[in-house]
């Protein structure tokens, strides 16, 4: 394809009527250099057969900026070649035929500042249902220092939270409550309480628990409270529950928010369905009301899973640190859910690192500095237990959620049994680890040790012991370690 | 009752040994290590009594085990705990923080509620041991 030079028209032909490539309009400028400032994406384009690639990628770059289908005049009122985005590279993808990254550069002064929903309406608005291309993937963004700072981040960030909960040196437990659906306010607290005077720090509710005729929003917040409270009084310990406000409206939102504030929680929870908007509304009231503000991932893989089309969870990630929670999921990569290790190691460094250099094992592919955005605290949740306890605290790190849902309640001995185990079974690792044990190797006998001076923790590895998820992922990073050539 | 605050409240109560290991990994971390004694373990007390300053020079875990045996001499019915203080840019706070001594009887905490409107209620937790003057709670002992 050899398109080095630009080829776009200039001057009074690029403006006569009619229909013209959109890599002769301007959208293909294989010599531009990104400005420090420009928004980078870096989409996977599939044209569809008999579409050259290389236009293919500049009618992305011009659907999801300034274009149209034809010539309009009226861009001569503007500073139009600033306002058009830039493919500026275009690479095979690895090991696919057919399928390229490209790298798209816009200019900052294309997006509101402080909006996800702008950002978005622009990178993710029609461009995704363009003809010409079968499929098309964002799979990561580079957020420019100036745009990343009309943000207000993450409400309470790691180290508040932390510092909050008066824990530190491990990761935080948690367990959503089970079953999902069906239990009554009075019942649902009894597991709530059980559980966190067992040992965990937190509990959960799950996301599509809203307020329904089992249960109303109300009866669970007041059972809830009561829980955490008689838990801190039997532990002395902090202790939260992070209670679902995800409603209809965000009159509704607002209104369970308050309350759940009224009552002393010290912490709320929504689900991503809700929409970048309202969740950057809740991440502005949760700085103004000192609430830890949790994100349930609810809907992602409609999107994010499959490697052809869609948004990879990394640049959702990103989004969410800008919007502001403080808790996303983020995979667990032994548990029952998608994970592979690698792409998943590069969404906790995108929610907890000040600066993620580019590392295409990881699926990053750009530099990103944080600017000093608080710190989002990633959660594992989804089929784990206490007896891999050794494999996630090397794969996933001190500063994240573990939430054990059945691997607390369906312990043999009951809730609180289940989380004395996994807390004893957490203790453990981090002591042996601090101590400079192999712990990776030896998890297994740490964790058999530990059971002998705990006995819910030895009846969970045998009940648990030889459960694992070992399925391929769908969503693993597309690289080879040289860079490619550009097409 | 048995207060769980800290890192390693569940496990059966440290060796000086296996103390000294912990503070081995903080010093090597870079952390200042700090001692702190309260006689009032109340979740939201967040400023116990400071042993001395936080130790930001001293590298070695038995100089600081030295300093842990000699707050233990004067305060060993009280709760004593060790943390380990990172001064990183982006953390600037505790990196861990563990229990290393308690008082023999561990009375625990009373919750009090009073009601509201609404159902709803307003909670206190109250430490037993709190009841008495600072210096006097676990006196019996």
């Amino acid at each position: 394809m050899n398109m080095q030079q630009s080829i776009t028209v200039r001057g009074k032909d690029r403006y006569k009527s009619g229909v013209m490539e959109y890599k002769r309009m301007g959208y293909w400028e294989p010599n531009y250099e990104p400005k420090d400032t420009d928004v980078i994406a870096l989409f996977r384009v599939t044209p569809q057969d008999g579409v050259d690639p290389t236009e293919a990628c500049a009618a992305v770059a011009g659907e999801s900026s300034t274009a149209t289908w034809t010539v309009v005049w009226t861009d001569r009122l503007t500073a139009a070649e600033k306002y058009r985005a830039k493919c500026y590279r275009v690479d095979p993808v690895p090991n696919s035929p057919g399928s390229y990254f490209a790298y798209i550069a816009y200019d900052l002064d294309l997006f509101e500042p402080g909006s996800i929903s702008n950002l978005t309406a622009s990178i993710i608005g029609n461009v995704f249902g363009f003809k010409p291309l079968k499929a098309l993937r964002l799979e990561d963004m580079r957020l420019p220092t100036a745009y990343v700072k009309t943000f207000q981040g993450p409400a309470t960030g790691i180290v508040v939270e932390r510092e909050r909960l008066d824990k530190f040196g491990r990761p935080l437990l948690g367990a959503t409550v089970k079953p999902k659906l069906g239990l009554s306010g009075r019942n649902y607290g009894r597991v709530v309480y059980e559980a966190l005077k067992g040992g965990l720090d937190f509990t959960k509710d799950d996301e599509n628990i809203n307020s329904q005729p089992f249960m109303h929003w109300r009866e669970r917040f007041l059972y809830c409270m009561e829980a955490v409270n008689r838990a801190q009084a039997a532990t002395g310990e902090i202790k939260g529950t992070y209670l679902n406000v995800t409603a209809a409206t965000m009159e509704d939102m607002y209104e369970r928010a308050e309350f759940a504030h009224e009552l002393g929680s010290n912490i709320v929870m929504i689900d991503l369905v809700i929409g970048y908007t309202a969740i950057q509304s809740m991440a502005k009231w949760a700085r103004r009301n000192n609430m830890i503000l949790h994100l349930h991932r609810a809907g992602h893989s409609t999107y994010t899973r499959q490697r052809s089309h869609g948004v990879s969870f990394r640049v959702i990630a990103k989004w969410m640190r800008l919007a502001g929670v403080d808790h996303i999921h983020a995979g667990t990569v032994v548990g029952k859910l998608e994970g592979d290790p690698n792409t998943t190691r590069g969404y906790y460094d995108i929610c907890r690192e000040d600066f993620n250099p580019l590392h295409l094992e990881h699926g990053v592919f750009f530099d990103q500095n944080w600017a000093s955005l608080n710190k989002l605290m990633p959660v594992a949740s989804g089929g784990i237990h206490a007896g891999q306890m050794h494999q996630l605290l090397d794969l996933l790190g001190e500063d994240v959620v573990l939430q054990f849902g059945g691997g607390t309640i369906g312990h043999p001995r009951g809730i609180q049994a289940g989380a004395t185990a996994n807390r004893v079974a957490l203790e453990a690792m981090i002591l042996a680890r601090n101590e400079g044990r192999d712990y990776v190797h030896e998890g297994p006998e740490i964790l058999v040790k530990a059971a002998q001076t705990c006995t819910p923790l030895r009846e969970a590895l045998d009940v648990w012991k030889d459960v694992t998820f070992n399925y391929e992922s769908t969503d693993a990073p597309d690289f080879v370690p040289t860079p490619s050539m550009a097409v | 009752m048995r207060v769980t605050q800290g890192c390693f409240s569940f496990l059966p109560d440290l060796t000086d040994e296996q103390i000294a290991a912990q503070v081995q990994y903080c010093l090597d971390k870079g952390w200042a290590v700090n001692i702190e004694f309260t006689d009032d373990p109340h979740p939201r007390n967040t400023y116990w009594d400071m042993w001395g300053l936080p130790m930001f020079d001293l590298r070695d875990a038995a100089g600081i085990m030295k300093e842990l045996a000699d707050c233990r001499r004067v305060y060993g019915d009280r709760y004593i705990r060790v943390s380990g203080f990172d001064s990183s840019p982006g953390w600037e706070s505790v990196r861990i923080s563990f229990i290393v001594n308690r008082p023999r009887e561990e009375p625990g905490f009373r919750l009090d509620r009073s009601e509201a409107a609404g159902r709803n209620l307003r909670y206190a937790t109250h430490s037993y041991a709190a009841g008495r003057p600072e210096g006097e709670r676990y006196a019996d002992q």
